[in-house]
């Protein structure tokens, strides 16, 4: 019976990633995913006539260009292309628009509130400052803080450092930015409760958290620290849709070698006197091999991958309390044109960015509070694309797909499992909030697939849908992600590995875990390492 | 008006609330001429008794004595300079609208329907909060460490700390701690118990005097910091109620050579030559001393009294993003008799009452204030000295309650139907556990955040005078320059609860600010 190297367990772009480094290295690799399609979250599904909805992830900017640079992605097809725009619309028929041109985007702020133009030029400052400072970081491997092995030291010395150079101003910036709130931290810079809001939307995406809690202002850098061919805190499109990101790295995959089986359920990760044999698949096939490498987030892996008796009480009382709550959800539609946006002067390019219809703080944070009463928002944050403006490939001739993500929308409603009914009430409420700001939305609605928290649970095995796999607060970030004794990607017995979002630095489609996972591992075999660490592209 | 010859001491005071009474006991006790300049007529600050009606009496502002600092206490020796306790370690009774009450203790719940794993695990949860406080509490006695220039003291301890996180706590509870620290209560007792109502009342300890709710992340710190101050958190009520504290402190700063003058409102402390030279009072009196500390909350110091052209640009941008929204309202009601809570004894009474039922509704009463309203159902901390201290009514009762919560901006401002509105939505509220209480009242009142502000100088309603978060604690508080307690300006000192370590009845950062004064002195 042939025994491989290493089973990754999820064909995930990070289970992937990890896959290809770990195959580059010589490796034999084989990639387990229950799914007939590969790529988790970061997928272009064909689920109405022509189109291809990117129906989870829709976006590329995190994803790292080390990776992407030495897995040779662009040999395999990726492809991403920049958008500009975007806008929010307000309430009193008026928009706020999102200009990568510096000046206009100054010009644009002056109009809506002349004072915060001078604040726009300290935040685009301070959020550039963070970015140089948590980049870095994200392709290393978190110290552990307890640890007296030479290497843990030494990386306690270079973060101690890195913070020690901020200097007492900037230090004092960085712990305020790093603990409060996005509505305190916007506070600080700018009067217009328009501006804020416009801001504030991606500080709460995926959270489980409102604009007013502590803890939000770092998910904002979450969302600006990526880049695009260079250019720090853009967003593109991957040509295709994200399926193109997995299918690239799937092709890496298989170029150097590595073998990936879909329809191919993980039931059980094997152990034998602490140390893993392989993996036991849904259809009951036993698959061997010295090293697993789960690709799940802790609560899947640790929960329902294993035996607790292999796990150990510390791991699984850890697991439980692992936190990965659900707040979002996604409508894709399949339009037959162009929305029009009556606030929008016509023919506007700014549609081809993202836009948004909350104008108001408040209305965030009350939407928050339905949340945590177990309910969708009535007046929900949406963040609206329609990639097919800038990449047609995406539906019919003249037909466009629209993403939309939704926040604030519970795992579970009330308490309750979520059915045709409820997701059907919840997509109307959506659809109804942006028909209010374009008369013809509606009609040219030709399709919609909704999509809650627990369906996208159900479907490809994030717990609660939580976009993260696990929130990102402070409790649950660096030598805590996804808790102490499994943050090197290592988990509790020997030969299983952790390379989901679920460890440090998170979530995003960014392939960091995943070669970060594939890093510890060639070190424990002693192979010399083909994993890129930081190369100061800033 | 006093003669205006000009007076001269060593160090002035600005503010005899308890922060600077201890200040000025410790700086008397080193041989220094200190006078502390209180604008009221009272001494005590936000802590005082206060009149309340028909010869009640009552504390105005702060009502448990469950943080004072051990050193300080004994330092001045309060006891000798008066201080008496008329409850010494109290319970806490959570209250239950069906009488069926649940009382903690620090080691031990019972009642209200708890479950043994609940009780077991209570007793463990405790036990691990109080080696954390242990852990970190040393932290509360000394000024924050200077990171960017460590002195030798700061290396002590430094590694003090270090060594107490990795060897006193071991690995497994030290990355626990740290995994802990940044949390929200909610997901920390969500992870420990199930009873809701124990919950409930646990959170409340964390929200307390915050602008938090049990889902918003860092409050856990806030839980900690209540047990790591004062006696490991023992509640006590002092005889005389809170007033008697502060005129402890008094007494020990007078005893100890300090002048504590009352009714002198400072207008100006003054500055030459990029020193201070003393300060003016509002009749014009002017006092001199090389080295003024102040009192007073971070923003009236440096706005109105010193100044802002006497710091620069980014200083004052920094003092002034301080957050301070205090959510906490004050309810005070004198009875002619006690009012018949369902399922407690007279006795029973003299214990902290908390109504939290659940985390939910503690959650639910918090997301009004975010909106500038006020909870329609609000959580308390009740009291009722009387039933202990005799010195505070002839006949009758005095109930007094912390209400959570109440915006310090209210939606239409606190208009006097604003508040007339609200202190019957208390009353209501008490009244579900005591339905009787309206036939008892005599006279009843409420203290707004915003009459905070205006009665006491806590800017914003806010009782630590700059909200206890993460990145307002330690070498951070109040803002990374004046941490040690001196300012950017020769001579300027702060020595109240915007410094570290911030508010509460404890005296830790007078004491501090003294021994910062001093040590500045020496070099």
């Amino acid at each position: 019976m042939k025994k491989y190297d290493v089973i990754v367990v999820g064909a995930g772009h990070n289970g992937l990633t990890n896959a290809a480094f770990l195959a580059k290295a010589g490796l034999d690799v084989l990639v387990v995913e229950k799914n007939d399609y590969i790529g988790g979250a970061t997928v272009s599904r064909n689920l109405h006539e022509d189109w291809k909805y990117s129906n989870c992830s829709y976006l590329a900017s995190l994803f790292r260009p080390e990776i992407y640079r030495h897995l040779n992605l662009a040999k395999h097809g990726l492809q991403v292309v920049t958008y500009n725009g975007g806008f929010t619309l307000t309430d009193s028929g008026d928009y706020l628009g999102s200009f990568s041109d510096h000046e206009v985007m100054r010009r644009e702020i002056r109009r809506h509130s002349p004072v915060d133009v001078d604040a726009y030029d300290r935040y685009y400052h301070q959020m550039a400052k963070w970015c140089r400072f948590i980049r870095p970081m994200l392709l290393r491997t978190p110290p552990d803080p307890t640890s007296f092995k030479f290497r843990d030291l030494d990386e306690l010395r270079y973060l101690g450092k890195k913070f020690f150079d901020l200097g007492q101003k900037d230090l004092h910036d960085f712990m305020k930015f790093f603990t409060v709130s996005v509505g305190d931290f916007l506070d600080e810079f700018f009067e217009s409760d328009l501006i804020k809001a416009h801001k504030a939307g991606s500080a709460v995406v995926g959270t489980n958290l409102g604009p007013r809690s502590p803890g939000t202002a770092y998910v904002l850098l979450h969302h600006y620290m990526g880049d695009v061919d260079g250019a720090v805190g853009a967003w593109g499109f991957p040509r295709g849709g994200m399926g193109a990101v997995s299918g690239a790295l799937a092709g890496a995959v298989q170029e150097h070698g590595g073998e990936i089986r879909t329809n191919a359920g993980a039931d059980q990760i094997m152990v034998k006197n602490g140390k893993v044999t392989g993996v036991r698949l849904e259809n009951g096939e036993e698959i061997l091999a010295d090293r697993v490498v789960s690709n799940l987030d802790a609560k899947k892996t640790f929960l329902g991958l294993m035996d607790p008796k292999d796990a150990g009480e510390k791991v699984v009382k850890a697991a439980k309390r692992y936190k990965s709550r659900g707040s979002s959800g996604k409508l894709n539609i399949a339009l037959n044109g162009v929305p029009e946006f009556t606030a929008l002067p016509k023919g506007s390019e700014l549609i081809k960015g993202d836009f948004h219809i909350v104008d108001n703080m408040e209305a965030y944070e009350r939407g928050y509070d339905e949340w945590k009463d177990g309910m969708w928002s009535t007046n929900p944050y949406v963040d609206l694309l329609i990639p097919t403006l800038t990449d047609p490939t995406m539906a019919p001739p003249g037909k466009h797909y629209m993403t939309c993500f939704v926040q604030y929308c519970p795992a579970r409603v009330k308490g309750e499992d979520w059915n045709d009914d409820l997701l059907k009430q919840f997509g109307d409420n959506v659809i109804n909030s942006i028909a209010k700001y374009s008369p013809n939305f509606k009609d040219l609605i030709e399709h919609v697939e909704v999509r809650s928290g627990q369906v996208i649970d159900n479907e490809i095995g994030l717990t609660e849908g939580n976009i993260f796999q696990g929130e990102l607060s402070l409790n649950q970030l660096m030598f805590n992600r996804p808790f102490h004794g499994c943050a090197q990607y290592r988990g509790p017995v020997g030969g299983l590995y952790l390379s989901g979002s679920t460890t440090h630095p998170g979530g995003g489609v960014m392939g960091a875990p995943g070669a970060n996972s594939a890093r510890e591992i060639l070190m424990d075999m002693n192979i010399s390492t083909t994993v890129p660490e930081d190369e100061g592209d800033d | 008006m006093t003669d205006n010859t000009n007076k001269s001491y060593d160090v002035i005071i600005v503010g005899g609330g308890h922060n600077g009474l201890v200040c000025a006991a410790y700086l008397a006790k080193a041989g220094k001429k200190v006078v502390v300049l209180e604008a009221e007529n009272q001494v005590g600050g936000a802590a005082i008794t206060g009149e309340l009606s028909y010869g009640k009496k009552v504390s105005s502002c702060a009502q448990f004595l469950n943080q004072l600092n051990g050193k300080v206490s004994k330092d001045l020796n309060l006891t000798k300079h008066g201080l008496k306790l008329s409850a010494s370690n109290i319970s806490t009774i959570a209250l239950d609208a069906d009488g069926d009450h649940m009382r903690l203790t620090k080691n031990s719940v019972k009642g209200g329907g708890i479950n043994e794993t609940d009780a077991e695990n209570y007793k463990e949860f405790m036990s691990l909060m109080h080696e954390y406080a242990a852990t970190l509490g040393f932290l509360i006695d000394l000024p924050p460490m200077d990171i960017f220039n460590l002195d030798w003291d700061d290396k002590v301890s430094a590694m003090k700390l270090g060594w107490k996180l990795r060897f006193g706590l071991g690995a497994e509870k030290m990355s626990e701690l740290l995994r802990m620290i940044g949390m929200n209560i909610r997901d920390v007792l969500d992870d420990e118990f199930d009873n809701e109502h124990l919950k409930g009342a646990l959170s409340f300890d964390a929200v307390l005097g915050t602008h938090t709710g049990p889902y918003s992340p860092g409050n856990f710190l806030n839980f900690l910091y209540r047990i790591a101050a004062g006696k490991a958190g023992a509640v006590d009520i002092p005889e005389g109620g809170m007033g008697a504290v502060t005129e402890a402190m008094s007494n020990a700063a007078i005893a100890n050579g300090a002048e504590v003058r009352t009714g002198a409102r400072v207008k100006s402390i003054d500055v030459d030559n990029c020193a201070v030279t003393g300060v003016t009072l509002e009749d014009g009196e002017v006092l001199s001393a090389e080295i003024v500390a102040s009192n007073a909350n971070m923003k009236t110091t440096v706005y109105d009294m010193v100044g802002t052209r006497h710091f620069e640009a980014d200083f004052v941008k920094r003092i002034g993003d301080i957050r301070m929204r205090g959510a906490a309202a004050k309810l005070h009601i004198a009875l002619r008799d006690l009012p018949d809570f369902k399922g407690l004894a007279k006795d029973d009474l003299k214990n902290r009452l908390v109504i939290a039922p659940s985390q939910d509704q503690v959650e639910r009463a918090f997301n009004h204030v975010k909106y500038g309203e006020v909870s329609t159902s609000p959580m308390m901390e009740i009291s009722i000295p009387s039933v202990v201290d005799s010195s505070l009514t002839e006949k009758g009762h005095v109930l007094s309650a912390t209400v959570q919560y109440a915006p310090y901006e209210l939606k239409g401002g606190w208009t006097d139907q604003a508040k007339a509105d609200f202190l019957e939505t208390c009353i209501n509220r008490i009244a579900e556990f005591a339905p009787d209480i309206r036939e008892h009242i005599e006279h009843a009142e409420l203290i707004t955040p915003k009459d905070l502000e205006d009665r006491f100088g806590l800017v914003g309603g806010n009782w630590h005078h700059g909200e206890l978060t993460l990145d307002q604690m330690l070498m951070l508080r109040p803002v990374p320059e004046a941490s040690r307690y001196a300012l950017p300006l020769d001579g300027m000192y702060i020595c109240g609860a915007g410094a570290h370590p911030g508010g509460g009845v404890m005296g830790a950062a007078g004491r501090n600010a003294a021994q910062a004064i001093l040590k500045g002195e020496e070099k």
